[in-house]
């Protein structure tokens, strides 16, 4: 236990995902240590990060606007929605320049083990997109991990009365991992091959 | 195939120490405590990533070390494969085939397959039903090593549907206590469960997808395990006659929770019908598990009933009847390795002097012509005069060829 103030330093970095205790006490030292400028930069750019990008209204994405870039985009297919987990995985499909579609972020994916229901993802919010009929096909992107799995068939179940025709990532992509990890030519792939999703 | 070198660092009592082993039998002898097993237990864990003697992975790290190394050179139809496994006990493991890192420890399994066989083995009879559960599915990763991820999958879907559980066990039980003193149910349900927005209708609409991958993954599981035991039994019976000839006759039989109490085996292990079984299961017991917490059907609560006649072996058979089955299972894993392809490498830790003579030169008898044999033992008389070959001496943790 260090004094107060370094304390709570290492406390709220070891807050960070992928930061254990050790990790946050090495970042507070080579803070402590560095030039006062540099440190002044680093809480700038956090404060400025919270302050000035915020989420779509639509599709939960990263926006600087009240939409994203790609919502407001008038050439991106109205008709077909991609579900993913996290705004990287929207940037890790963009590469692949696969999908013209739009996209939905959730914000993670249904996990009891850390207290993340369905209620806690923004399933309520493409429920309302989906509403109107526009939407022909909803292809689900969420990780290939067992969470991943149990969220694409909550959402097939939840939506498929719908008539909208849901789809999943064709496999071959790396099991168990996350879908930022697979390279963009096997991610272009599994677009391309996509299968229909029974429940 | 056969371990051409061992090589540890940091492992159990062992700085530092290099082997060379042959094919045929290697005898390991020296008084107790002086790191024999310690040996063979390495050799075991290249294979299953798991020690026979503890279900954690820190006390195979040397006392005051971080991690231990061990380094493993498998000959295999003429060809030479060194792996290499880091263990860090919390963390994930990680290893090395010929020098390139893999991406997952779990991807080193199957490049060397080793049967042990130790005194622990007699929990294979008396123990309780994990004991034999891991028989079955240490075997099933023995022989393809892609089980390792089925096995991993059907556990994390048991944690993810337990907490799940749990959660519905608050829920109810806050709703009782709550409808009782006029407080709103739901909120005060989640304040004790301790997740902040899992409310009741969530609970239940994700179980009914959990239920679906639980049967999914267990089906995959139970299915391998059904067919496994049916390929075994042959082999046991062949194996325990020749322990014990003239004994009654052993009986193996899976006892399945997917199958209601008085219901007769289904008869198959089709995958389908397995998964339909398990969902139709899991419904009926559902308010049970709620109540519970727990989830009450799938293969992590299953058995391996063991019988000699018409009684169990469990409770029932003697402490020699017990050893000849246990030892009967292991050579029936042995067999069954064998007959997938290259023999596994045998190891043999301190069993001889647990034995009668007879069982002893009976089971030095069908051992002996395996490709490499390991063998330890305290002293020399009880390594069997079939199993003649070479000798180390294992004292105070140094390791010499000697006789
Ligand atoms: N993690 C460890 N660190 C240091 N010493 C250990 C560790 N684990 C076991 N030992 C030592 O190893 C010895 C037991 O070795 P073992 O191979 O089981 O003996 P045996 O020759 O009887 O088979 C004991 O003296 C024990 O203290
Ligand atoms: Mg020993
Ligand atoms: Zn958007």
């Amino acid at each position: 236990m260090y004094e107060g103030v370094v304390q709570n330093l290492i406390d709220e970095l070891g807050l960070l995902p992928g930061v254990g205790p050790k990790s946050a006490q090495r970042i507070a030292f080579h803070l402590l240590a560095a030039d006062p400028a540099d440190v002044k930069r680093l809480a700038h750019a956090l404060l400025e990060v919270k302050d000035k990008v915020r989420f779509c209204r639509v599709c939960g994405n990263v926006a600087s606007e009240e939409d994203c870039r790609i919502c407001r985009d008038a050439r991106r297919d109205l008709h077909v929605i991609c579900v993913v987990e996290e705004p990287k995985d929207v940037v890790a499909i963009e590469k692949t320049r696969e999908f013209r579609g739009r996209y939905h972020v959730l914000g993670g994916a249904i996990s009891p083990i850390d207290g993340v229901g369905p209620d806690d993802l923004r399933i309520r919010e493409l429920m309302t997109r989906l509403a109107d009929g526009q939407v022909t096909e909803l292809i689900i992107a969420t990780d290939p991990n067992l969470e991943g799995e149990a969220t694409a068939t909550y959402l097939a179940r939840l939506v498929k009365p719908m008539g909208v025709r849901v789809t999943r990532l064709a496999s071959g992509l790396p099991v168990g991992g996350d879908l930022e990890y697979a390279d963009e030519v096997t991610l272009g792939r599994a677009f391309e091959g996509r299968r229909l999703l029974d429940v | 195939m056969h371990v051409a070198h061992l090589s540890l660092t940091d492992f159990r009592s062992y700085p530092s120490v290099e082997l060379e082993l042959q094919p045929g039998v290697t005898a390991f002898v020296g008084p107790n405590g002086q790191g024999k097993t310690n040996l063979v237990e390495a050799i075991g864990y290249v294979a299953t990533q798991s020690s026979h003697r503890v279900a954690a992975d820190a006390p195979l790290v040397r006392h005051g070390a971080g991690r231990a190394i061990v380094r493993a050179s498998v000959v295999k139809d003429d060809r030479r494969a060194l792996v290499e496994l880091e263990i860090n006990p919390g963390r994930a493991n990680r290893a090395r085939l010929n020098r390139a890192p893999l991406s997952r420890a779990r991807d080193a399994l199957g490049l060397l397959r080793t049967v042990l066989f130790a005194p622990e083995d007699l929990a294979l009879v008396k123990g309780d039903p994990s004991e034999r559960r891991r028989f079955l599915d240490d075997l099933l990763v023995a022989r393809a090593p892609r089980f390792a991820g089925v096995r991993a999958d059907y556990d994390r879907v048991l944690k993810q549907r337990g907490a799940l559980l749990r959660t519905a066990m608050a829920t109810r039980q806050g709703g009782r206590r709550g409808s009782r003193t006029g407080h709103t149910v739901v909120r005060r349900a989640e304040d004790e469960a301790g997740f902040a927005s899992m409310g009741a209708g969530d609970v239940l609409s994700t179980l009914d997808v959990w239920d679906a991958h639980l049967a999914r993954h267990g089906a995959e599981l139970l299915g391998a395990r059904l067919d496994l035991v049916e390929a075994l039994r042959p082999l046991v019976e062949q194996a325990y006659a020749a322990l014990a000839p003239g004994s009654a006759a052993v009986v193996m039989s899976y006892r399945g929770t997917h199958l209601s109490t008085g219901e007769d085996d289904l008869g198959t292990s089709d995958r389908a019908v397995l998964t339909e079984r398990l969902r139709a299961r899991l419904l009926e017991v559902r308010d049970a598990e709620v109540e519970r917490g727990v989830t009450l059907v799938g293969p992590h609560r299953d058995d391996l009933l063991l019988g000699l006649g018409d009684l169990p072996a469990r409770g029932y058979a003697s402490h020699g009847e017990s050893w000849s089955f246990a030892l009967a299972l292991r050579l029936a894993a042995y067999e069954l390795l064998r007959a997938d392809g290259s023999d596994p490498v045998l190891i043999l830790d301190d069993v001889f002097a647990e034995l009668d003579a007879q069982r002893r030169r009976r089971l030095a008898e069908t051992v002996r012509d395996a490709e490499q044999v390991l063998v330890t033992a305290a002293v020399p008389e009880d390594v069997p005069a079939e199993l003649s070959g070479f000798r180390y001496q294992v004292a105070e943790g140094s390791v010499s060829r000697g006789d």
